[in-house]
């Protein structure tokens, strides 16, 4: 490489990381109690907890769930059911004042065996609210989410560029070398480049697929102007229907139509996942790979006749696919642990970056940045290295 | 030094860990059971590298 070339990406280095390192400082920290929601909500007391019985038995109508959560806020009416992947035991039951409302939604999370009501957690704050918020749209919307995706991108950008000097920057030292012996910028730059280049392949993934993410809104909603239009097409102009029929219906002839499948959340008619005159029906698969993907089946909400059933088009099987290799929640406790410690060393190497850049001005007097090319090619590396400053 | 084990010396390092990182990241979600630990292992040592090199080996560096 010419002292040109490593000027230049140098700089590209330089700017892309200054540029996104407050904010993805910021994503690191609020992830790192995201990588332990589950837990967290656990020892908050937020998250529901199906008491363990003798017996699971046979889980009690859908119709029965809906009745006791709406008992429970009268006004309100349906919106989702959901359960999650991990856990067979408890209905999570939205409720909103109409079937689009962004305000005023309330859930409650329901004993699938029992009926029991285990709890209503809540939508719209607590600890984990907030992390979620910072970390998703800095409680913005979409522009905020857009706006943590680009910041993504530039990260992105900074990691290829980091790779790139990795090589002029180590041509002297061997593989994992920290030189203690030196100053301590020297020290923190040596340490920046091990910490760096060895985590650099899952830092890649997991900003890449929060890159992703961040447009998850824009492909759902382009998918619900296109395919789903199409499927719901047959009932264009029809009057909505005044009540719906049986939920637990719904859900049996789903079940029917996609036998070796497991549901993941059921949209109420109106909604933006089904139609005024459909339950969309959302199924998963049961192995690893396939219970992260649901399909949609649509279900006429009065007759509980399947009226469409399509697999999720390809960008949006990327999308449920990237989710996992973000959020480090497919390999049990000691992943998400590993999770926890990557997102550590990251901000190890965001804050050496930081301080490499800060303390700029000592390097004149230390060592030269590029180990050992200063004298080599004649000190044209040093100012080369320099240019990071 | 030869070009070969120049590229090895100064490569061969984060090309290990960038395979051990792919290898753990892709194989706790394709299956289950021993593939969650060939994930562990893939991406811990990933953990173990920086804490060995940062931390303990203090080798002075000639």
């Amino acid at each position: 490489m010419t002292p040109r070339t490593i000027r230049a990406w140098s700089l590209v280095h330089k700017w892309s990381s200054l540029v996104c390192t407050a904010f993805m400082l910021l994503l690191c920290i609020t992830g790192l109690p995201l990588v332990f929601h589950h837990e967290i909500g656990h020892w908050l007391g937020t998250e529901a907890e199906p008491p363990a019985l003798a017996e699971d038995g046979p889980e009690i109508s859908l119709d029965e769930v809906m009745a006791t959560a709406l008992a429970r806020h009268p006004g309100l009416g349906g919106m989702f059911v959901s359960k999650e992947p991990d856990d067979d035991r408890v209905w999570y039951v939205t409720l909103a004042p109409t079937p689009r409302s962004h305000e005023g939604l309330r859930q409650v999370a329901v004993d699938a065996r029992t009926g029991e009501v285990l709890a209503e957690p809540s939508l719209d704050s607590g600890f984990l609210h907030l992390m979620r918020s910072l970390h998703i749209d800095l409680f913005l919307g979409l522009p905020g989410m857009l706006f943590l995706g680009f910041m993504g991108l530039l990260l992105l950008v900074a990691i290829v560029s980091g790779v790139v000097l990795y090589a002029p920057f180590m041509r002297r030292l061997r593989f994992g070398e920290v030189r203690r012996d030196r100053s301590r910028r020297a020290r923190w730059l040596d340490l920046h480049n091990l910490v760096g280049i060895v985590t650099v392949v899952w830092l890649f993934v997991v900003g890449a697929t929060g890159v992703f993410n961040t447009v998850a809104d824009l492909l759902v909603q382009h998918w619900q102007d296109t395919e789903l239009a199409e499927m719901v097409a047959p009932y264009r102009g029809m009057a909505p229907y005044e009540s719906t029929g049986s939920l637990q219906a719904a859900l049996d002839a789903a079940r029917a139509r996609e036998p070796d499948t497991k549901v993941r959340f059921i949209a109420f008619p109106g909604t933006s996942f089904s139609s005024p005159h459909h339950f969309g029906v959302f199924m998963r698969g049961d192995e690893p790979l396939t219970s992260r993907m649901s399909k949609p089946v649509l279900v006429d909400a009065l007759t509980a006749e399947v009226t469409d059933s399509r697999d999720p088009p390809w960008y949006l099987a990327a999308l449920m696919l990237s989710r996992p290799l973000h959020f480090g929640d497919y390999g049990g406790m000691p992943l998400q642990v590993i999770w926890a410690i990557l997102d550590m060393l990251t901000i190890l190497v965001l804050g050496s970056g930081l301080y490499l850049w800060l303390a700029r001005g000592a390097r004149r007097e230390g060592a030269p940045e590029v180990a050992g090319q200063g004298a080599a090619a004649g000190g044209r590396f040093e100012s080369a290295g320099g240019t990071l400053r | 030094m030869s070009g070969p084990r120049r590229f090895a010396r100064l490569w061969g390092g984060p090309i290990l860990f960038g395979l051990l990182s792919a290898v753990g990241l892709v194989s706790g979600l394709l299956a289950d059971g021993p593939w969650d630990w060939v994930s562990w292992i893939g991406l811990g040592s990933v953990c173990a590298a920086c804490a060995w090199y940062g931390l303990l080996s203090s080798k002075p560096s000639r």
